[in-house]
């Protein structure tokens, strides 16, 4: 029997008309200043970087870039609101704070949205139904939390850390900046928090919209700037906690910066995430499951499903499909709503993509592009597979962070299990059959925080998202996020 | 050497305890305990970073057996062990005894430990139902989160509190499903290795745990380094312990779990946050079909 009956001519003169997002009504200012007090302030040195739009390489904005001396006064400003009016306020109050933010989140969302299509290049589908809806459920999930922290940890009092320094990355720059916040305000810490360099627009206009919600000042606080800033948060003698999302090169950086000081961490870190495709599996959903796995925002995504493991008896049907499906993407402007693979976010991620292409290739495996025509100004990278790779191939160890999935195929439950743990990495995975027993045999012994059966790529503020092994440390998310923002020692 | 008037008592080689076997360092290396007076009591091994590294193999291929086991198994297992403690509290205190401890102390040092055991025994069925959740997301899928072991747990031990200490930061590495390679204290190692003993006629798997005895300084380094450990525990030490051990865990992003400055013979050195130390919390997804 064929393995389908027909076949769609992608090719037969059917396209989609542009379905441009507006942006008539959004507001982005020439230059932002440096959150800090309750103000946008000038930074010390009068230092400042532009912002690009990575579809049309257009700068969009001019932003402060911190030095030692304006972290030294943004962690003096969250000190200042915690020793003051952050913890003489009562939880109750402070959660009242939390859930005004998620809601005029919730009024402004087509607004942060657009501009986080326009500032990071992921499609405005993701961001409009993703991301700006997933922050303001974050803010108002944790703000409920405010007054109920008792509850959470049998046996504790639970009490607030003080300072919290975030730093977080360029691939959901609003979202990333909620998971922070949300829960550390929550818990009853102040903050200083820097986006990513490439992507600091939606935390700068999270800035504004807290300054509207009457926030007393210094309870959060924004700096942006590169890797310096963040070096200087890290150290920052006053600072009680460090949470950071980025690559774990970086993450064990800061691990080992933080050795013998007192200060507490989580980190979010790479992943490489075995996406586990049996022959008993619905095939079409299956595939399904591993575009959005690996293809969902660019592939920029730390727990992306970027090694495919298929059953060596269905290996080929599903390849096909993929690729077939790979076909209908569409890759291009991140503001039409038919887009489904936006921009990479910066030239130097593109860079990055493309040296693992060759890596790939070098190695011996045999690369598979989709035809998608792709504009001419900007940083793409079409939907793009690798087959004919081994374990060891380092497009198999290392996260490219990037549309690139790699796919190896295995006869037995072991052999997959083992090839699916067989990276330092243990953010996250996925298991598609459609027998129970043999999703619990496998949910149990994936070596992964987060595991989707029959899924990939869903996430909630109810629940935890946090790595095993080189992955990182902590959780986030969830009644085991708080842990991260509190002291449980009695 | 303890005496007894008419006959030459036999005493005991102290060796380390490595995936159920009683070998004498690789390293041919000692050190000696004395009492008070000065007089030997013991030619102890000086563990090497060879036998720890043996002692992780063996760890490390025990984690499979181990945290497949039942919570109900582990809870019995543990239960025994305080079941053969208790049928040897005259010789750990004895031992005890000879290492320095008044006899007041050394009773209840014996007593607590067992308690101890027990206290853990209990808590190896509902940690989980403690820490667990099941989560209300807003999709239509059913999502809870469990805790599942890190693995291999490396245990550097309380220097103070040569039984009570060992036995306070093991039971809940073991009663949540880790193996772990635990470094006795320096000293007063002698109650370790007996622990040792009575560990491997408890029903305890080889290799679950794994004891050894050494210098502080020379091991401490490699208890935090090594690339196949999963979390390190410490139990003493000032600021410059704690960022040689940290360093040196980032390598391989280890779980770092310091206890300093806790008195283990206190009530409050007991709780189930300390199996939970040593626990991932895994999140899982599936979807609710319409």
């Amino acid at each position: 029997m064929a393995t389908h009956d027909k076949t769609l001519a992608f090719d037969a003169g059917w396209s989609y008309a542009p379905a441009p997002e507006s942006t008539d009504h959004i507001a982005i200012d020439k230059r932002y200043g440096l959150f800090i007090g309750g103000d946008f302030v000038d930074p010390a040195d009068g230092g400042y970087f532009e912002t690009v739009n990575p579809a049309t390489e257009e700068t969009l904005s001019s932003v402060a870039s911190a030095t030692g001396a304006d972290v030294d006064k943004a962690v003096a400003a969250a000190r200042k609101a915690r020793d003051g009016a952050w913890s003489k306020m009562k939880p109750a109050e402070r959660g009242k704070y939390i859930f005004r933010i998620a809601r005029l989140l919730q009024e402004r969302a087509r607004e942060f949205a657009v501009i986080e299509s326009l500032d990071g290049g992921k499609p405005i589908r993701e961001s409009r139904d993703i991301d700006i809806p997933l922050s303001a459920a974050h803010f108002f999930y944790y703000a409920g939390w405010a007054d109920k922290l008792e509850y959470a940890f049998p046996g504790r009092r639970p009490t607030p850390l003080g300072v919290a320094g975030q730093i977080i990355p360029w691939n959901f720059p609003l979202l990333m900046a909620s998971w922070k916040i949300a829960p550390a305000l929550a818990c009853g810490n102040t903050v200083v928090l820097k986006p990513a360099e490439t992507t600091p627009l939606t935390a700068l206009k999270l800035a504004e919209l807290i300054r509207d919600a009457d926030l007393p000042p210094g309870v959060v606080n924004i700096v942006t700037g590169a890797g310096d800033t963040g070096a200087a948060i890290v150290d920052h003698p006053d600072v009680d906690k460090i949470a950071f999302t980025g690559s774990t090169s970086v993450g064990r950086r800061i691990q080992k910066a933080l050795a013998g000081t007192s200060k507490k961490y989580t980190l979010e870190l790479g992943g490489k995430a075995a996406n586990i495709v049996f022959e008993d599996a619905a095939i079409d959903q299956a595939v399904e499951g591993i575009v959005n796995g690996i293809f969902f925002n660019q592939g920029h995504v730390c727990c992306a499903g970027s090694r495919l493991l298929v059953q060596e008896s269905v290996a080929d049907e599903v390849i096909e499909k993929l690729k077939t499906r790979m076909e209908t993407l569409i890759v291009g402007d991140p503001l039409d709503k038919n887009t489904d693979i936006g921009a990479i976010n910066s030239a130097q991620q593109l860079e990055t993509i493309r040296s693992y292409l060759n890596v790939g290739r070098e190695e011996g495996a045999e690369m598979y592009q989709s035809s998608a025509s792709v504009p001419e100004q900007g940083y793409w990278c079409r939907p793009t597979l690798f087959t004919g790779v081994s374990q060891s191939n380092r497009i198999v160890q290392e996260e490219i962070f990037g549309p690139v999935l790699s796919i190896q195929t295995f006869r037995t439950l072991e052999e997959g299990l083992t090839k699916a743990n067989n990276t330092p990495y243990g953010l996250s995975g996925g298991v598609w059959t459609d027998k129970g027993a043999k999703i619990f045999r496998m949910t149990s012994r994936i070596r992964a925080g987060v595991v989707w059966a029959n899924t990939f790529n869903k996430f909630d503020p109810t629940s935890p998202f946090g790595g095993y092994k080189e992955s990182g440390v902590g959780r986030e998310g969830g009644l085991h996020g708080l842990d991260a923002y509190l002291s449980l020692e009695n | 050497m303890a005496k007894s008037p008419g006959r030459v008592t036999v005493a005991k080689t102290y060796k380390i305890y490595i995936n159920g076997k009683f070998p004498r360092t690789e390293s041919g290396r000692y050190f000696t305990i004395s009492d008070s007076r000065g007089v030997v009591i013991a030619n102890v091994c000086r563990g090497s970073r060879k036998d720890f590294r043996n002692a992780v193999v063996a760890a490390r291929g025990a984690v499979a057996g181990w945290s497949a086991c039942s919570a109900y198994l582990r809870g019995q297992i543990l239960y025994r062990i305080a079941e053969m403690l208790e049928g040897r509290r005259a010789q750990f205190t004895d031992e005890l005894v000879l290492q320095g401890l008044g006899k007041r102390k050394a009773t209840a040092e014996v007593d607590a430990s067992i308690d101890r055991l027990v206290y853990y025994a209990g808590w190896a069925d509902k940690y989980q139902q403690v820490f667990s959740a099941v989560n209300p997301v807003s999709s239509s899928h059913f999502n809870f989160s469990v805790l599942e072991p890190t693995g291999v747990v490396a245990i550097l031990a309380p220097e103070s509190s040569g039984l009570l200490g060992l036995v306070s930061n093991v039971a809940p590495a073991i009663a949540g499903g880790n193996t772990c390679v635990a470094l006795a204290s320096e000293s007063l190692p002698l109650s370790a290795i007996s622990f040792a003993e009575v560990l491997n006629s408890s029903d305890v798997p080889a290799g679950v745990v794994n004891i050894l005895t050494g210098y502080r300084d020379e091991l401490r380094g490699q208890f935090a380094s090594h690339m196949d450990v999963n979390a390190v525990v410490y139990c003493d030490g000032d600021e410059d312990v704690a960022g040689h051990v940290q360093t040196e865990a980032a390598e391989n992003m280890k779980r770092v779990v310091a206890r300093t400055g806790v008195d283990w013979n206190k009530d409050a050195a007991q709780n189930p946050y300390l199996i939970r130390d040593t626990q991932e919390v895994k999140t899982t997804w599936h979807p609710i079909g319409r």
